[in-house]
């Protein structure tokens, strides 16, 4: 049976000993919920509720994410052959360079948390909306200023630093709209900030009676420890930024050595916003592959408060090995040794979770439905991403691969292998939630199989041209090595099913909108709280403040789980996946 | 795999097959582990709700411990290949490069330039002393394994030891500008009499400590370092390169290239003890070129041999011996042992006016001034 057609009156009857999982309430108001409540420009553009901002997010960047898209078809295209005949260099550096920028700071940067982690954190919590409702939409405006900024920019001429700005070249030597571009990532950047502060004090302080710390969903877990994050690391990419424009528009000498500056000063700056952003992009995915897969094998997740910390441990450890990023600086040989030995501490809580993710799936109760099947393609992505990682943190061999396709394909593995794929994950899991609507089943299925093949041909290779020696950001490569065509033609390939996967999905999920069939409360039978409002919720999201009596991913009643490595028959379940008090 | 060209490519390939075979293991562990679990527990029916199943603290610890035993290995294996590109040798041909918007310049020791192209001979160390006239640039020899930014306002070592003769590629591995990708060329290795041979059919330019010394000259320097860099109203040269120079406000510093880069550049910067600072800044009326001629001449001006004592502290400037010749040992640090001298009393010997010998040789007795 589908689950598309379930409804509370066919749910299950409840098995002796089961709790009541998530039947989704009989008392709501038909027909009356978030998005029909007033249908006018203001009624979105000037909306204080949590979930329409999400939606206004998720319009918002999915415009990015294909302007994105976009640009990179162009470097796939330019790179077929070794010459730059497609695009003159100049323009192929603008190219990739705004194919950085927007996908960084326009897509990644808030993706899952501004549009998922909006519309859901109060769900899941049950809570009414965020703490601050107009902060919240002030965020909204400011990423949306910022994009203007940005694309303005690029626009006008484009901006060909990279996405990285390194000194002095973005300082001085660039003729091209850098402080424009500057001054986009810098408001975008306070749309971060305000997002962060606006979760952690949601989750400290807007919590429904009941729901304690250790019964939150991970999937708010790693949103806490995202939000740490970008409090603690954006600002300093706003320094940054400002400290480079302001050198470039006055003059005075700060990271340009013709002025007095020091160019690797930028660098540290920089890397140690950077870092940490990666995980702003990787958590929150993590949090939705806890989600996914507890639910698609309906199982409680193996190690509960193991995944938790560990998302915490990673945001603490990820500000500390930045300097990762510059072993071929000439920086202090000790130094490096040092970041070199923080990057494999971070490394343990990515594993644990990989760890965790593979033993709920142990005798668990799988379905393939689209979300699962994303959720599983991010298992192996991920590991293989980080297992590259593992490569770059060793210095001796990152001196030959750094600044080259290796690096490329790593960050490309957990970024769009990492992050795109749980992202994808979340909005075909959440998608009747949000719309109450379904997805057809087959295309989500057939299309994401077909991101997960067209990503692999385009990145795999990378790693292999990397190592040859290709360097990045090259718009022309020597003829003479056969192996760097041959190899960019495979990833040009692969661009091309990526492309064609990441086309259907948004063909279907608008098509869903009208003509999907309607989903009940909680179609996947899953157990958190959002699931056990409407779909689509009400714009107050619970009619009454809920009661949390149940733990986080509660199948059945924890006394009764199974004890891994049981000696004696009186063996409690230990507290590590104990989830509550 | 590209060619194994030099002695680091063995180690950084071993190191990375290494990598891929665990990176395998891994991978196939998961995989399997994945399809197994989703074959083997797929749903039987809508409604099932399996068994329930705790997580295991000993399990998890075990499996943390487990991988950071692992990472440990691999930061250790990282960090011995490292150490062997970190240290510089001793001894070894001296190659200057500049980078520049978007070309490569390289000098050899005995003042034969290239652009783009660069001749080394197989089988000898070969340590690069790197700069950049604009942006910053990334030395790059794929097939050596061996790469260094380099960096505007100071300068960067990268040494390597070239195993196999033939042509390599040359990369800029850090984006620098429009034309980045062009900006690279040919590493050409040849046996040493054949380089021998190609040097001497390019002997058109100065070496760099000739040219470094028609500069010195050129721009004033002598008249207040002297003639031969003995000193005078500012500090004496000699052998001041590696040496601890004692600053105005009780610091010291070693005198290496970048030191000696800055002091040309902002004299103000660090001002020796017991000198005045009337230095003027030479910004901008030097390209990073003759900078490093610059540099290279005063690296080559060594301390007398006979007296070479170590001076690093005041207290042992008063106890000169005749002690075994060190490059560490001059006077130029102590400003206790000039303030005891009338300016040029001791120094400069009568052979002053010999020109100063090449690279690593004294340049005559009796300039380093003694206190008695």
């Amino acid at each position: 049976m589908s689950a598309i057609d379930r409804t509370a009156r066919d749910m299950p009857p409840a098995t002796p000993g089961v709790k009541r999982i998530a039947e989704p309430r009989a008392d709501e108001r038909p027909g009356s919920n978030y998005l029909n409540n007033g249908y006018g420009w203001k009624s979105w553009l000037l909306t204080k509720d949590h979930k329409r901002i999400g939606i206004l997010y998720l319009i918002s960047i999915s415009l990015f994410f294909a302007l994105g898209g976009i640009y990179a078809g162009f470097i796939r295209l330019e790179l077929l052959t070794p010459q730059s005949d497609l695009l003159q260099p100049a323009t192929y550096n603008k190219v990739f360079t705004q194919h950085g920028i927007i996908m960084v700071f326009l897509f990644l940067v808030p993706s899952i948390p501004a549009t998922l982690g909006n519309f859901l954190i109060p769900l899941m919590i049950g809570a009414k909306d965020l703490a601050f409702p107009r902060i919240n939409l002030l965020s909204w405006y400011l990423l949306i200023i910022g994009a203007v900024f940005a694309l303005g920019a690029m626009m006008y001429g484009g901006v060909d630093t990279g996405w990285t700005f390194y000194t002095p070249f973005s300082s001085t030597y660039s003729n091209t709209y850098v402080t424009a571009t500057g001054i986009g990532i810098f408001v975008a950047g306070f749309s971060s900030i305000l997002t962060g502060l606006n979760f952690i004090v949601t989750i400290h302080t807007m919590r429904a009676p009941g729901m304690t710390w250790f019964r939150m969903p991970l999937f708010v877990w790693a949103h806490y420890a995202t939000s740490l994050i970008m409090i603690l690391g954006t600002p300093v990419l706003a320094i940054t930024i400002s400290l480079m424009a302001f050198e470039r528009v006055t003059r005075v000498g700060i990271f340009d050595p013709a002025l007095g500056g020091d160019p690797i000063l930028f660098q540290h700056l920089f890397w140690f916003y950077s870092h940490p952003a990666v995980y702003i992009m990787l958590l929150p995915g993590m949090g939705i592959i806890s989600e996914i897969i507890s639910t698609f094998s309906r199982k409680n997740i193996f190690g509960y408060k193991f995944v938790a910390f560990s998302s915490i441990a990673i945001a603490v450890f990820g500000f500390l090995v930045w300097g990762h990023h510059m072993f071929t600086t000439g920086q202090s040989v000790y130094a490096g040794l040092v970041f070199s030995f923080i990057s494999y501490a971070v490394a343990v809580p990515s594993a644990i979770k990989v760890f965790n993710w593979s033993a709920t799936l142990f005798r668990g109760s799988i379905s393939y439905d689209t979300p699962m099947l994303y959720a599983l393609g991010f298992l192996g992505l991920f590991t293989l991403g980080g297992m590259t990682g593992v490569f770059l943190a060793a210095i001796g061999l990152d001196v030959h691969v750094h600044d080259t396709y290796f690096v490329v394909a790593h960050f490309h593995y957990i970024m769009v292998g990492g992050t795109l794929l749980a992202y994808l994950g979340g909005l075909h899991y959440w998608w009747p939630k949000m719309f109450g609507r379904m997805y057809p089943e087959g295309w989500g299925r057939f299309s994401a199989l077909v991101v997960f093949v067209g990503f692999n041909l385009t990145f795999f290779p990378q790693f292999l041209l990397g190592y040859l020696g290709m360097p990045r950001r090259y718009a022309a490569y020597p003829v003479d090595i056969p192996a760097f065509q041959v190899l960019h033609i495979l990833s040009t390939a692969g661009a091309t099913i990526l492309g064609a996967g990441l086309v259907i999905p948004l063909i279907y999920l608008i098509w869903s909108l009208i003509g999907g069939p309607k989903a009940a409360g909680d179609p996947w039978m899953a157990t958190g709280l959002e699931w056990r409002t409407a779909s689509p919720p009400p714009t107050e999201n619970f009619h009454e403040t809920p009661v949390v009596t149940w733990n986080a991913y509660e199948y059945a009643p924890q006394e009764d789980m199974e004890v891994i490595g049981k000696t004696s028959p009186d063996d409690k379940p230990d507290r590590s996946s104990y989830s509550g008090a | 795999m590209p060619r194994q060209a030099s002695t680091f490519a063995g180690n950084v390939d071993t190191l990375y097959l290494a990598l891929w075979a665990l990176t395998l293991v891994i991978m196939v562990i998961v995989t399997v582990a994945l399809i197994y679990f989703v074959i083997k527990y797929r749903r039987r029916s809508p409604d099932e709700i399996p068994q329930q199943i705790a997580g295991a603290i000993k399990l998890e610890s075990g499996f943390m411990v487990f991988m950071f035993i692992i990472f440990m290995g691999i930061f250790v294996f990282g960090a011995k290949v490292y150490f062997a590109q970190y240290r510089m040798p001793k001894t070894a041909l001296d190659i200057h490069v500049t980078g520049k918007q978007w070309m490569w310049k390289f000098q050899h020791p005995t003042g034969q330039r290239e652009i783009n192209e660069l001749h080394l001979p197989v089988g000898t160390k070969v340590k690069f002393t790197m700069t950049t006239e604009d942006v910053i640039h990334s030395l790059y020899f794929p097939d050596l394994r061996v790469k260094s930014d380099v960096v505007p306002g100071r300068y960067s070592y990268m040494w390597l030891e070239a195993t196999q003769e033939g042509e390599f590629k040359i990369f800029c591995a850090e984006y620098c500008g429009t034309n980045h990708s062009g900006m690279g060329g040919r590493l050409i290795v040849m046996k040493p009499t054949d380089y021998q041979a190609w040097l001497a059919g390019n002997l058109n330019n100065l070496s760099p400590v000739d040219a470094g010394r028609e500069k010195y000259q050129a721009l004033g320097c002598a008249s207040c370092h002297g003639a031969n860099a003995e000193g005078g109203r500012c500090p004496t040269l000699n052998g001041v390169f590696a040496s601890q120079v004692q600053l105005v406000g009780g610091n010291s510093v070693e005198a290496d290239e970048d030191y000696i880069r800055e002091s040309i550049l902002n004299p103000a910067a660090k001002i020796v003890a017991g000198y005045p600072a009337i230095m003027p800044t030479y910004q901008g009326q030097l390209t990073e070129e003759e900078l490093l001629q610059l540099v290279t001449y005063i690296k080559s001006l060594a301390p007398a041999q006979t007296d070479g004592i170590s001076t690093n502290a005041p207290a042992l400037s008063n106890n000169p011996s005749a002690g075994a010749p060190t490059l560490e040992g001059q006077g130029a640090s102590n400003p206790d042992a000039f303030r005891a001298n009338p300016i040029g009393a001791t120094a400069p010997s009568g052979g002053g006016t010999s020109s100063t010998p090449g690279a690593g040789q004294s340049n005559g007795t009796g300039i380093r001034p003694e206190n008695r």
